[in-house]
């Protein structure tokens, strides 16, 4: 197999047996690592179940400042939805070139994956951008403060996890796809998708119900 | 919430990564179920904000099971089921959290009698 980073913990104890895929292909699925960042991923989903409670209690406490339909702009929404789902697709290109072992497919698709990320997080800032000009800024009302934590929050995990696939660029050029390296895609491949479906309730329980009012 | 949707494995190299045709099939449904909603607030085919607000609730249900499985690959078979169960677990205090939030606060606001003060003792024993 490729080489191991030092300390990455590729030989962990396994609490458990580990079934043999019946087409044995080297996979990175008896690592326990890939159940514990999904349990990570669920707690990370609960910081945004009170973030989401936040919002929702808070969402029509306006202090005589602006309401959702007065600075929301719902094009601009609709583009980063579309640039985000865009990119969660890329992203599983990107792992099934993985599967087929094609580092250059792997770092393309990876490539393309982060743009599209840093597409939303721009139109993200520009979107808070406009509204601090505005005076919509998070200080204005509770409504806002609870608005740009919700939101900002998400924001802040995309680019984390642009910054994470920036990092797995250089990994896999440097050491290629071995089984450490493709356990770590698998991981952020989990956490890029999780961040797609946190933005599902981030339009249509902000965006979207804000419009509604 | 049961997630125990009629997902139609594509097998061929189902071994948690899924298969061109699954995310293909989740990107389209995904586009489908972001367009709706978008269009029902933006085009306002239907008058009645409440009905469109549970519209919408479920359509982004939808998707994010849709999503589940289609992208997340969460079944029954991963990780000997664990991932599900960590799943459905996760999803129950959601709900719970979201939910229970927004009532008692309705209650509260409801229950505020006008120019009663906030943090004011109540005279009940």
């Amino acid at each position: 197999m490729a080489t191991i980073a030092p300390d990455a913990g590729f030989d962990r104890d396994t609490f458990h047996l580990i079934e043999k895929d019946a087409h044995d292909h080297g996979e990175a699925h008896a690592s326990p690592v890939l159940l514990g960042f999904w349990i990570y991923l669920m707690s990370d989903a609960l910081i945004f179940a009170s973030l989401f409670a936040t919002y929702g209690v808070l969402s029509s406490s306006f202090a005589g400042g602006p309401a959702p339909r007065d600075i929301f702009e719902l094009e601009l929404v609709a583009l980063n939805t579309a640039i985000l789902l865009v990119s969660s697709i890329t992203y599983g290109f990107g792992m099934l070139a993985m599967d087929k072992g094609k580092v250059k497919a792997v770092q393309g698709w990876l490539a393309l994956t982060a743009l599209l990320g840093m597409s939303f997080v721009a139109i993200e800032l520009y979107e808070f951008g406009v509204l601090i000009g505005e005076g919509a800024t998070p200080q204005r009302s509770g409504f806002l403060s609870a608005f740009f934590t919700l939101v900002g929050t998400h924001g802040l995990h995309v680019t984390v996890g642009i910054v994470w696939i920036g990092i797995m660029l250089v990994q896999v050029g440097k050491h290629g796809l071995g089984v450490v390296n493709k356990r770590r895609l698998t991981c952020l491949s989990m956490f890029w998708h999780f961040l797609d479906v946190i933005w599902i309730g981030v339009f249509t329980f902000v965006y979207l119900m804000g419009m509604l009012r | 919430m049961s997630a125990a949707t009629d997902h139609d494995k594509a097998h061929g190299s189902e071994h948690g990564h899924g298969s061109k045709k699954s995310y293909l099939v989740g990107f389209a449904l995904s586009g489908v179920l972001t367009f709706i909603p978008f269009w029902l607030v933006m085009a306002q085919p239907i008058g009645n904000p409440g009905l469109v607000a549970i519209l919408i609730i479920l359509f982004a249900v939808a998707q994010i099971l849709v999503h589940t499985v289609c992208f997340l690959h969460v079944n029954t078979s991963g990780e000997g089921g664990w991932t599900l169960l960590a799943y459905v677990f996760t999803a129950v205090l959601l709900v719970i959290t979201i939910a229970g939030s927004l009532w008692i606060m309705v209650h509260l606001n409801s229950n505020m009698m006008p120019g009663m003060m906030s943090g004011q003792a109540s005279s009940t024993p």
